[in-house]
Formats: structure tokens, sequence, C-alpha cells
């Protein structure tokens, strides 16, 4: 359960300059406290193991 | 008819009417259009009513009748629809303010359409959660929509309006999508059916996305009958929506008096089992289980984190979805998803590939169950309507946010794209509250079955209101 203890706001301020995303600082908070929710479900799906074969579920038909 | 008797009325009935010509569609029409006028103030369901459109549509259906050509099996059915659908001549606002500075569409959402094309009667275009982002339609820009049944309570969402106007007798028919409960919820809270159908089966073209892994668009109705025709007059394949299924119609409406003999048919529990506040929810479930005669319980392994990868992945496709406006004019946004999306357009690939690689793995899981099953069993909410303005619910002694919590039981089913018609219990006490009959992928027919069953028994019944 590393992703509890992230810098939330931390990353929310480098990875919204990485994609060109300015967070007005009003806005900052609500922003880091819905990455920790979104972390703490993250941390249920990233901590189960799964198969190799386990493929992306959207299947891509050209 | 006279006015009372068409408010009440369903969409069977009135098609019934308008082709024996017991009454016209602009008689309806105009019954439906002086109804919303009067009670939508109370309830704020309607952000357009397209009464010209209406009254034009419902002349045809008469000119059709009168000239003696075939009548559509919709025909002269007022119907409403959630506003991320297309309707010509409409801003398609989908809950924004956004959108609102978007062109009118030019063409019907191909769903609308086929109603259109089977009789029925454009009448408006209902509120809902910004960019179906919710799951109470408390809209800060248009406002909340307020509960039939208790004006001070939410309509649940993101479909909100949709299931508010069924509910109250201004529409017998309404459409809502579907991402994690948008359908089912609202449909629970308000005490009508609500038809999710499986993940591809229906056109999502022409209506607003929000994440296009996990979007369904479906039907409202106060009878099972209702549903299961404007279900199958939706059905079949369109290449303008590239999810949407190369399958034939297989039509529902047939088969509903095979009721539910035949099926196999359990409760879910573990995740479902529900305590707290949830036990009164999981205690309607049993009860519909045993009218239904069925007594096996079953898990879906997983579950919650089913849940939590829906959570995942909805965030990430609707964060980046609106990414450009995001980045140009976030305060336009309605604080109420504002946040939520912005985190949304952060989340790393790793999370969202891993959600979508456990999604195969979880199918899996849920498709076993359904060797031995053909229907399950499960709350659609774990609560009955909480209040407007309702931030915290206490659950097991804790409290925990109220919103998100009233998907608990539908998002690990959507995830997986599942079938399921959502049935408002007969007597729940003063608020409505519903059951989701969950089928196989492809077998919409058994869920509307049981659904019909349970509808004849007087298991199920909708809970309509004049407010």
């Amino acid at each position: 359960m590393a992703e509890r203890s992230f810098d939330a706001e931390a990353y929310v301020d480098a990875a919204a300059a990485l994609i060109g995303l300015p967070i007005d600082p009003a806005h900052r908070p609500g922003v880091a406290i819905n990455l920790e929710r979104l972390a703490q479900m993250a941390a249920l799906v990233m901590e189960f193991p799964l198969p190799d074969e386990a493929e992306p579920a959207p299947v891509f038909r050209p | 008819m006279n006015a009372d008797d068409l408010a009440r009325a369903d969409a069977t009935a009135i098609a019934t009417a308008v082709r024996t010509g017991a009454t016209t569609a602009v008689a309806v029409t105009e019954a439906a259009l002086a109804r919303i006028v009067q009670r939508n103030p109370s309830l704020n369901c309607f952000t357009a009513i397209t009464a010209e459109r209406a009254l034009a549509t419902a002349r045809s259906v008469d000119t059709r009748r009168a000239a003696g050509a075939e009548q559509g099996p919709l025909a002269g059915v007022p119907f409403a629809v959630k506003n991320l659908f297309d309707l010509q001549g409409v801003v398609t606002i989908a809950g924004s303010r956004i959108d609102a500075e978007r062109p009118p569409a030019i063409a019907d959402a191909t769903i609308v359409a086929r109603l259109v094309a089977a009789g029925a009667v454009p009448v408006g275009a209902l509120n809902m959660d910004e960019y179906a982002y919710g799951f109470t339609t408390e809209n800060s820009h248009y406002g909340p929509v307020h509960n039939p049944h208790d004006l001070s309570r939410v309509a649940g969402g993101s479909s909100g309006g949709s299931a508010a106007a069924v509910a109250a007798g201004l529409v017998p028919l309404s459409l809502g999508s579907d991402t994690n409960g948008s359908i089912r919820v609202p449909a629970s809270l308000c005490g009508i059916f609500g038809l999710k159908p499986t993940y591809g089966r229906l056109s999502r073209a022409g209506a607003r996305l929000f994440a296009t892994s996990l979007d369904h668009v479906g039907p409202f109705a106060r009878t099972v009958a209702d549903l299961a025709a404007a279900y199958d007059t939706m059905q079949g394949p369109d290449p303008r929506d590239p999810v949407c299924a190369e399958r034939p119609v297989e039509p529902a409406a047939g088969e509903l008096r095979l009721g539910a003999s035949g099926l196999r048919i359990a409760v879910l529990d573990g995740h479902f089992a529900g305590t707290g506040p949830a036990a009164a929810a999981v205690a309607n479930v049993a009860n519909v289980a045993k009218a239904l005669g069925a007594s096996r319980r079953v898990e879906i392994p997983e579950a919650a984190r089913a849940r939590a990868a829906a959570f995942v992945i909805t965030a990430a496709e609707g964060g980046n979805l609106h990414l450009a406006d995001l980045k140009t004019r976030a305060a336009d946004f309605d604080p109420m998803t504002r946040d939520r999306f912005l985190a949304g357009a952060l989340v790393p690939a790793a999370w969202v590939i891993e959600a979508q690689r456990f999604r195969s793995w979880y199918r899996e899981q849920v498709l076993a169950l359904f060797r031995d099953h053909d229907i399950l069993l499960a709350s659609a909410t774990p609560c009955p309507a909480p209040l407007i303005g309702q931030e915290m619910i206490e659950i097991d002694g804790a409290m925990v946010p109220a919103r998100p919590y009233l998907g608990v039981y539908t998002q690990p089913l959507s995830f997986v794209g599942l079938p399921i018609v959502t049935v408002p219990l007969r007597d729940p006490g003063p608020m409505p509250i519903g059951v989701q009959i969950i089928a196989a992928p492809w077998r919409e027919a058994d869920a509307l079955r049981v659904a019909w069953a349970l509808e004849r028994d007087d298991v199920t019944t909708a809970m309509t209101i004049d407010c």
C-alpha cells in the first residue's frame, strides 16, 4: 500500500506539468484529495496478482 | 382517455389507444406537455421542452393513422431523454455549461431516431450530473433534480431527471445512460423500472460519452412491458458506434410471459451481502428471492476490487475526454465534478492498464458463475435516497462519502457489461428502493422475464406519485 503514503500534491504538480495542465491553486487541494482516493482504489487493483495472459479488456479490430 | 388517465397510462396503453382511435397522439402530447409545465418547477427534471417538435410529430402520427398507414409500436407515446442524447435542433448540454455553447444537434441520436420511427414523440431533454459523473444529479449549473417521493431528497444519478420524470408521471418512457450505475441507481431511488442492457447492445451514437470502456444506454419505464417494448425498438447494429455489437435484433417482449420458469436463480453474497444501513436493502433482496423460490447464494470473487478498477478507468477516461477544456477553462466545470476530472486526467497509465487487465480476469470469474445460474439478484442501492446536499453517511460506525457509496452494488456488475433490470419493490417504506435482476451477457430477455413475473405477482410495482 505504498500509494497511500505518496505525496499527492507533489504528484499533482509534476504530472500536471508533464501534460501541460494548469491547476488553479484553489483547485489543487481538491485534486490532491481525489488523487489520494484514486490511489486507494488503484492499490486494490495493483496488489492483485494477474497472470501474464490477462490482456487489457478493450479489443481493437482493424 | 382524459388527462388523468393519460398521466397514469403506460406506453403500451397509450400506443393501443392511439392505434385504435380511442385517443389521438396530439391529445396525449398536449396532456403530457401540460403536466410537464405544471409539475416540472418543483422537480427540475427538464432542461428543454420541445413542445413545437412534439406537437408536429404527434400530428404526423395522427395523419398517418387517418390515412390508414401502419402505426409503430410506440405510436403517440411521449418520451424524454437525458440531456446527453442528441435531439435534432436542441443543444446537447450533457449537464454542463461548457457544452451549452455548442450548436444545436443536427440529427437525433441513433436510439432516439429509432423510438421516433416507432411513433414515439420526443417532448424534451432531462437534467443530469455534469458529463454523467455522479450518482445524485445535484447539478450546480442547472440545480438539483428533486425526488418526486420527497422533494428534499435526491433522485439519484446521473440520469436523475430521466427517473424522476417517469416516477412523477410526466412521461411514461425516458432514456438514460449507465457507466457505473447511472440508470440503476436513479431507478432504485425513484421507484421505477430501468434497463441497463449488455455493454455494446444499444448504440451510443449521438450520445455524449463519459468513459467509453464502460458507457451503456437504456430506458426507464413504469412497467416491464414498456421497458421491453422500448428496448426492442432500439436494438440493432450501428456502424456509428464502434462498440455497438453486430448482433441481430433479439426481441424480448414476446418472451416476457415465459416468466421465471426454467431459470436458475441465486442471490449474490459476499460484497453484496450488506451490513449496517445496507442490511435492510439486502433483506429486500431475500424477499424477492423467496418469491422466486430461489434459495441458493453465490459469490462473485473480488467484486470490491472490480468496483475499484471501474473507479480508476472511469476517472482516467473521463479526465482524458475533457482534457482540452480542463486545460483552458477548468473554472467553468461544475465544482461537483471538476476536481475529480482534474485528478482523473493525471492517473498514471500503470493503474489504467492493470485495471483493464483485471477486467478480463474478472470477466472469466463472472462468466463461470453463469454456467450454473441464469439470474443473479442483488440490491440496486445500499439505501434509499439521501437528502439533497448530504455529504456523508454512516456505515458500521464510520462516516463515508454518501455519493460514491450509492454505486457500491452497481459498479462491480456494469464493469463487465452484464444486462440488468432494476425493479422497484412493492411497499418498501416511505422511500422507494430497487433490486437488480442480473442476467448473463446478451440475455436481457431472461432478466426482463423475471422482472415481468415479479410484477405479475405483485412483488414489484412502480411507485409513482402526483406532486
